[in-house]
């Protein structure tokens, strides 16, 4: 093996933790990434772990990343290896130069280590066993110990990792100080008997500014509270669960009437996906805003009420937390692989809204914004998050609230409308021409208003038909309706490459940070991009004229058809040829090493010199 | 038929409830089911039962699934919304609207397809969660819009119209739901509407999940000779354990009941039910009696009817969640939004 110089890099590398499912590694790790943030440098953490509760191997990895690349970035500088089980592997994917952290309480033959890493041993278990003899608390504190003796071996501040342990213990005296007490443990042994630091090192910045650091699932679940949602039904489903869950903890402060105490919310764990869409579809029938979270399979199970919703014009909101399919798949790992059976879910002619955050952020914005679009529209909106953004920190600008911003409650008749004279109400009368009819909420109105809603065809006044023309002219209503929507669903973000080009690039959702880093990559390797992030659909009309600007535009997408790539031929009419798909669906999160390479590959190939000019 | 329409003209000396509503004002759409079919009766109970609460027709939710007995919203409460859902999921879009708006009332239909076969398990949650509803089943043990095949419902050893032979075993609704706390279980007979008017009537001023089975023959596919829910079966097998009276206001107990012979119980809303029993024994507060009287009676293959089983102080679902009094479909950005000044606390306990 050649002889490797260690890897020296500040603010600049990616430590991943090797650990078993189910040690209470968790919260020690995610205070190791919180603790960078303290020192004002931007970090990316991703869980990677298994369908299990406990024994399964499971790994955290977190990018230090002071340039603000918040995308996966692919290979490991240090390891923190903690789980015999995955150790080959593990130590198989570190970089060359790299590092490796292990427990050396039991000697290890030199055949498990690698000649060009640089090895550092702290025997953990000697140290918490001669410390304490509960053995939760071994298990516990062992995890304290590393990250202490990471703290020296990176040189991050102890002050700032005693800080945020304070802010975690608040209240709860006894286990501040035993922790502090662990870390300390760790920490004066790295320092009294190893070379610190190493060469990857922590150095304070401001690069963080006031940005938050949230899970994408918690951050929708507050934009539902934000946005009105009364009613939220649901099945546990890998990765969705955590929606309901922080639906829940956020309603128990935010939502419930000072004076009574009483809850202004209701949220109901169904028997199943299909029990919950229906509970859902009941509610904002009857005038509540009301979701569901759910993934893949739950979607599969949810199809009939989808169409439903679209058919008999009922809003209503699904947040989809996609995970790898198709049937169950890889539950725990990412892919954007539901945007074809989302777009045209259920049986018949049906279209759906689709809306796709990049980040946290985002995904409280849109959640919010669902609610509206859900009234406005009288259909169902999907809000499209994955694995990777819902269940993972992601820094993200603050959270903003505009005071002044109304509930859109769409049209809908009240009881004084009806009492107008020569008011007409026809459920399904197209009185604006935007496609989109009034409705009344039951109980409205003693002799006006009432109609029964149905998922047979019907009449403009919703009376049972199965007449061609009412039929057909009641679905052609709802493309029109569907046309409207192109113009209030979020507009697709464009930027433009320094220099003028020929070629553009299409991405989506949680693509978003790798995308931004692999131009950068790519302009280095003299390859100009313009790029787009869609948003939404129905497509906006700027995404046919973006791709009609471009001789070939990339779509980069995390599943194996270009789905998304699929519905902008289906929808805007485009030639195949012109949209180079760019795919990655392993499960791992998509990466701007991948993209870039991806990319430029294709971009290198076309500079090759068309045959016939070589020849002549 | 649907294309006929109904005359709006009504006589003018028609009697008037308390609200000054008459019958025609409780009316739906002219049924389009089989002349004679046995919903057809359960729709003019409901009308009856509505007309006689004195119930704003409006303030009615009328929620089905998919099937035959699906249908009937369209004939009945003509003022009110009505909701024709999903196959077997009437049990949790009536949950849904519910959670929305707890001040109307909820009237569930459907029928044994709907909620004995595909939806056995919304039937059975919608129930546990004590949803405050009145849940009732047009139950003729065959599947009629699809030309006859068994339901669920239909007992073992009864014959098809074309002569095939039930093996499975039935699904007894009214023994499920007993099980799985349903604080209000009553079983009648669509062709005994002096039973069934005053069933429905105390199903709805109930709080709590209410259910009602109700047998109704269906007269294209099982009213032959063989099947165990035609109108001469259930005639002579109907085995009532009680008749009942629902007495609402504040009046006192006008009618002489001999002592011994009723049980009266006092709903929440302050209804009072005077059970005048026929079964001297019968005890409609006792649930695991009602359970092992019921299976016994079943292995008799007699037909239990009336009120089976009350319990007047049950809570339903929002008593549960604890949700405000106001309906949630009234609340505004006001009551719902925690705010801008909320949102930076958060931010800042993210950092």
């Amino acid at each position: 093996m050649s002889v490797q110089s260690p890897i020296s890099s500040v603010n600049d590398f990616v430590v991943r933790f090797a650990n078993v499912n189910g040690s209470g590694s968790a919260s020690a790790n995610e205070l190791f990434a919180r603790s960078i943030l303290r020192h004002g440098v931007p970090v990316s953490p991703r869980n990677i772990f298994p369908s299990n509760i406990q024994g399964l191997p499971t790994w955290y990895e977190v990018r230090v990343t002071e340039a603000g690349h918040l995308g996966a970035r692919g290979g490991v500088d240090l390891m923190v290896a903690m789980n015999p089980q995955t150790w080959d592997k593990d130590v198989a994917s570190i970089e060359p130069g790299g590092y490796l952290f292990y427990d050396s309480t039991k000697p290890m033959p030199s055949s498990k280590f690698r000649a060009d890493i640089t090895v550092i041993g702290v025997p953990l278990t000697a140290i918490t066993n001669s410390t304490y003899t509960d053995p939760r608390q071994r298990q516990l504190f062992k995890n304290i110990i590393y990250l202490g003796a990471l703290c020296a071996l990176l040189d991050l501040d102890p002050k700032l990792v005693e800080q945020l342990i304070g802010e975690q213990y608040k209240g709860k005296e006894k286990l501040l100080s035993s922790n502090v007490h662990a870390l300390h443990l760790g920490r004066d042994w790295a320092l009294q008997n190893l070379k610190c630091p190493i060469g990857l090192q922590v150095k304070k910045s401001d690069k963080v500014g006031d940005r938050i650091f949230m899970e994408g699932n918690s951050a929708a679940a507050l934009g539902a509270v934000y946005g009105g949602a009364t009613v939220c039904a649901w099945y546990p489903i890998t990765p969705s669960s955590s929606v309901a869950e922080a639906f829940t903890s956020h309603c128990k402060k935010l939502r419930h009437d000072p004076e009574t105490g009483k809850a202004k919310y209701a949220i109901v764990q169904g028997e199943d996906e299909l029990a919950s869409i229906g509970i859902v579809i009941g509610a904002s029938w009857n005038g509540a805003r009301a979701f569901t979270a759910t993934s893949g399979p739950g979607i599969s199970l949810m199809t009939e009420f989808i169409g439903l919703s679209y058919f008999a014009e009922i809003p209503a909101v699904i947040m989809n937390i996609q995970r790898a399919g198709p049937s169950t798949g890889m539950p725990t790992r990412t892919q954007q692989c539901d945007i074809i059976a989302c777009a045209y879910a259920s049986h018949g002619d049906t279209k759906h809204v689709l809306l796709f955050p990049e980040d946290p952020a985002e995904a409280f914005e849109f959640a919010a914004q669902s609610f509206d679009l859900a009234d406005r529209l009288q259909t169902m909106i999907f809000l499209m998050l994955d694995l990777d953004i819902g269940m993972n920190h992601r820094l993200c600008r603050p959270l903003k609230w505009d005071d002044a911003r109304q509930y859109d409650r769409g049209k809908v008749m009240t009881a004084e409308m009806l009492n107008e004279p020569g008011r007409d109400f026809g459920r399904y009368l197209d009185v604006d021409g935007d496609g989109i009819p009034y409705r009344t909420y039951p109980g409205t109105h003693p002799t006006k208003g009432s109609f029964f809603t149905r998922g047979t065809s019907r009449d403009r006044y919703a009376r049972y038909s199965e007449e061609g023309a009412i039929y057909a002219d009641n679905m052609q209503r709802l493309v029109r309706k569907f046309e409207t929507a192109q113009d209030m669903v979020p507009r697709p973000l464009q930027a433009n490459a320094a220099r003028p080009t020929k070629y553009g690039v299409i991405y989506f959702g949680s693509t978003s940070p790798a995308m931004d880093e692999a131009i950068g990559i790519l302009e280095a390797r003299g390859h100009q991009l313009d790029r787009m992030r869609i948003r939404a659909f129905p497509f906006h009309s700027s995404v046919a004229s973006f791709i009609a600007d471009h001789d070939f535009v990339y779509v980069v997408e995390q599943n194996r058809d270009g789905q998304l790539r699929q519905l902008i031929v289906n929808e805007n009419g485009i030639d195949p040829v012109r949209l180079v798909p760019i795919l990655h669906y392993d499960g791992t999160p998509i990466t701007a090493r991948f993209i870039a390479n991806a990319i430029g590959d294709h971009q290198d190939h076309l500079k090759v010199t068309p045959l016939r000019k070589a020849v002549s | 038929m649907t294309y006929i329409a109904k005359p709006k003209f009504q006589h003018p000396g028609l009697p008037k409830n308390e609200l000054g509503y008459t019958h025609r004002d409780y009316e739906g759409k002219v049924s389009t089911l089989c002349a004679g079919c046995g919903h057809d009766s359960i729709t003019a109970s409901i009308i009856e039962a509505c007309y006689e609460l004195s119930i704003e027709p409006h303030r009615v939710a009328k929620i089905s699934g998919i099937g035959c007995s699906s249908k009937t919203p369209d004939y009945f409460l003509g003022n009110s919304h009505g909701f024709n859902s999903v196959h077997g999921r009437m049990p949790s879009v009536l949950t849904g609207a519910n959670l929305a708006n707890r001040d109307l009332i909820y009237l569930g239909v459907s029928g044994d397809g709907d909620s004995a076969s595909i939806g056995f398990g919304q039937f059975a949650h919608s129930i546990r969660r004590a949803v405050n509803m009145t849940y009732i089943v047009e139950n003729n043990g065959v599947y009629g819009l699809t030309k006859g095949q068994f339901s669920a419902t239909a007992d073992r050893g009864s014959k098809s119209k074309k002569g095939v032979m039930n093996t499975d075993n039935a699904i007894d609704l009214v023994a499920i739901a007993l099980q799985l706390g349903a604080s209000f279980v009553a079983r009648s007979f669509s062709g005994d509407k002096s039973q069934l008017v005053p069933l429905i009537a105390a199903a709805i001023r109930h709080k709590g999940a209410a259910f009602i089975d109700v047998i109704s023959p269906c007269i294209a596919f099982n009213n032959h000779a063989g099947s165990t829910k035609s109108f001469d079966y259930v005639r002579e097998h109907n085995d009532a354990v009680n008749r009942l009276d629902v007495l609402t206001g504040r009046d006192p107990i006008s009618v002489e009941y001999a002592p011994g012979t009723v049980q009266v119980v006092e709903q929440h809303d302050g209804t009072r039910l005077a059970l005048r029993k026929i079964d001297a024994d019968y005890d409609a507060n006792d649930r695991l009696a009602a359970m092992t009287f019921l299976q016994k009676h079943a292995a008799k293959g007699q037909v239990v009817t009336g009120l089976l089983y009350v319990d007047p102080d049950a809570e339903d679902l929002h008593t549960h969640l604890d949700t405000v009094e106001t309906p949630l479909n009234t609340l505004e950005a006001k009551d719902l939004c925690p705010g801008s000044a909320a949102l930076e606390k958060i931010n800042a306990s993210l950092r």
